[in-house]
């Protein structure tokens, strides 16, 4: 119960500034859109094999590459509070590390969500077809997913709290090579088999089919239940690598 | 409140060991107001760090209020107050949500944060800015707004890290006239690290200087002046060599240099052996043409403890 009012009131303090500049708010979200609608309509225009639409295929690749770089900002956040001395000074209170870290990239859930509900909302008129129930499951494990990644990112970020430069070269690093290999852009039934083989090991590539069954409407399947272990399992890993982090970031 | 044993932090930085801070020893009791001064580097923030729980300590104990640093840190974090040397508000977060959280960080209902913030937000002048975000303040609104941060939960002990470092001199004596009248209210213990040698001198009770991570002096302001360094007379003459030697024979006489025609030399009680010089300098025929006695600083008791000044260390 204490974890829970605590976690809240990181999360309260995370997303107040949101709330309060909600043009910022936009702004930041209107950016994967504009990729998305640009992207999507350059592929629409191809040969498309498989009998979905673009969009169907490509709608769920975005959103899990909005979660991707989207939860950066979860470390540069933490970074930045590390060494303003924020951090350092909710740190001597008597609130728990846990709860600063789920707080935190509870938050990066939260817009997850509602950028995704708004990506939704913006590709319905250019033929997306929408199943409800399956879209709701869909971003719900995109939110958990992004649980995971922005406790990495945290991680990541305390890591690198001594030389700060390191927390970009490895994100950036990270970042091309797992959206690749999860087929978030492109598919890999085409791909050579040492890159399928990696993509087997790749968490992320589980959810990205699983996000596309449900976007698809098929709630039942290997697929989806591949994707929200793996989301789950990823999220509670991340969290846990996290949270231990968060106990030496004042080091 | 404060009582440490053997308190040691070693840290590796590129495979060398550094030891920030050796076996320190400190008790400081209920009320008490007091400075820790020494040059950058010598641990104070390293000390600071442990006695906060922000920095788990290689070895050694330290009980905060009689709880363990260590295996009681919730404990610790509940009853003191830490304004670290960094800014304790979010740059992006508003004044008055960033007081109201740290209610809520130390377990206030939501009610009580906000009236805690918002009394806070007056006596410490912020009201005209609760709802801007933090980065926009000046560097002595924020620093006022650190102090405020370190207030919400009104600890028994309060930890200052260097807190008037950057501030001009009207924020800065702003800025204790704001503690000094909490603690006045609250009977708050304050310990603080400082390497101005002014605040630690005007403003503390106590002094303990530290220097390569050991605490080599510890007592109040006047008697570690008195006892360690003592005044410093100098007379500016026609002869230099002979006032020196002079100045040589009077008694307790230390540190006698030659500096152009001016000769210097340190005694306890300067204002009653100035006249006893001058008489013997008159009666060897030396014309005086300048004598003054100069009151020693706490850099005169640094250089006395260490051959070094507190300002060159600190630069």
């Amino acid at each position: 119960m204490r974890f829970a009012t605590e976690t809240a009131v990181v999360f309260a303090r995370e997303v107040r500034p949101q709330l309060r500049n909600p043009i910022g708010l936009v702004f930041g979200m209107a950016q994967p859109v504009v990729f998305l609608v640009l992207f999507g309509s350059l592929l629409s225009g191809l040969a498309w094999g498989g009998g979905d639409t673009a969009w169907q295929w490509f709608v769920p690749g975005t959103l899990i590459m909005m979660g991707l770089s989207g939860t950066i900002s979860a470390g540069y956040m933490l970074m930045t509070e590390m060494s303003g001395g924020s951090l350092d000074r909710m740190l001597v209170t008597p609130i728990s590390r846990s709860a600063m870290l789920v707080g935190r990239t509870g938050k990066e859930a939260l817009l997850l969500l509602a950028q995704s509900a708004l990506i939704i909302v913006v590709v319905l008129p250019f033929g997306f077809e929408l199943h409800l129930v399956g879209a709701v499951v869909a971003m719900l494990l995109l939110a958990v997913i992004g649980i995971g990644l922005g406790a990495f990112s945290c991680a990541l970020a305390v890591l690198a709290r001594k030389q700060e430069s390191l927390f970009y070269v490895v994100q950036q690093t990270l970042l091309f090579p797992l959206l690749m290999l999860s087929g978030v852009l492109l598919p890999l039934g085409t791909a050579p088999s040492w890159m399928r083989a990696v993509s087997r090991v790749n968490p992320l590539t589980y959810v990205v089919e699983a996000e596309r069954d449900l976007f698809a409407g098929h709630l039942s399947g290997t697929a989806v239940l591949h994707g929200v272990a793996s989301a789950v399992g990823f999220a509670v890993v991340g969290v846990l690598v996290g949270a231990r982090a968060m106990r030496r970031a004042s080091d | 409140m404060i009582r440490t044993r053997g308190l040691t932090r070693r840290f590796k930085v590129k495979r060398r060991v550094v030891d920030a801070v050796r076996g320190l020893d400190l008790d400081v009791a209920k009320g008490e107001l007091v400075a820790f001064l020494g040059p950058n580097g010598a641990g104070k923030s390293t000390s600071l760090g442990m006695l906060t729980t922000l920095l788990p300590p290689t070895s050694g104990e330290a009980r905060i209020a009689g709880h363990d640093i260590r295996s009681d840190a919730a404990a610790v974090r509940r009853r003191i107050g830490y304004v670290g040397q960094g800014n304790g508000a979010g740059p992006y977060f508003r004044v008055r949500d960033e007081l109201v959280t740290q209610g809520r960080c130390h377990g206030f209902t939501p009610a009580e944060s906000r009236r805690r913030a918002d009394d806070l937000l007056a006596t410490m002048e912020l009201e005209d800015l609760a709802d801007r975000p933090a980065g926009t303040l000046s560097g002595g609104q924020r620093r006022r707004l650190d102090i405020a941060l370190g207030l919400v939960h009104r600890p028994e002990l309060l930890f200052l890290d260097e807190p008037s470092s950057g501030l001009d001199p009207q924020n800065r004596a702003n800025l204790w006239e704001h503690v000094l009248r909490l603690r006045d209210q609250l009977g708050t213990t304050v310990f603080l690290t400082t390497h101005y040698l002014e605040e630690a001198d005007t403003k503390a009770e106590r002094v303990v200087v530290i220097d390569h991570g050991r605490i080599i002096a510890d007592d109040t302001a006047e008697r570690l002046k008195a006892n360690l360094a003592g005044d410093q007379l100098t007379v500016v003459t026609d002869n230099a060599a002979r006032a020196a030697r002079i100045a040589d024979r009077i008694p307790l006489a230390r540190e006698v240099v030659v500096d152009g025609d001016a000769v210097r030399l340190r005694v306890p009680d300067g204002s009653a052996v100035l006249p006893v010089l001058l008489r013997a300098l008159d009666a060897a025929t030396v014309d005086v043409r300048t004598a003054e006695v100069r009151r020693p600083t706490l850099d005169d008791v640094f250089l006395a403890l260490t051959g070094r000044s507190l300002r060159e260390s600190a630069a």
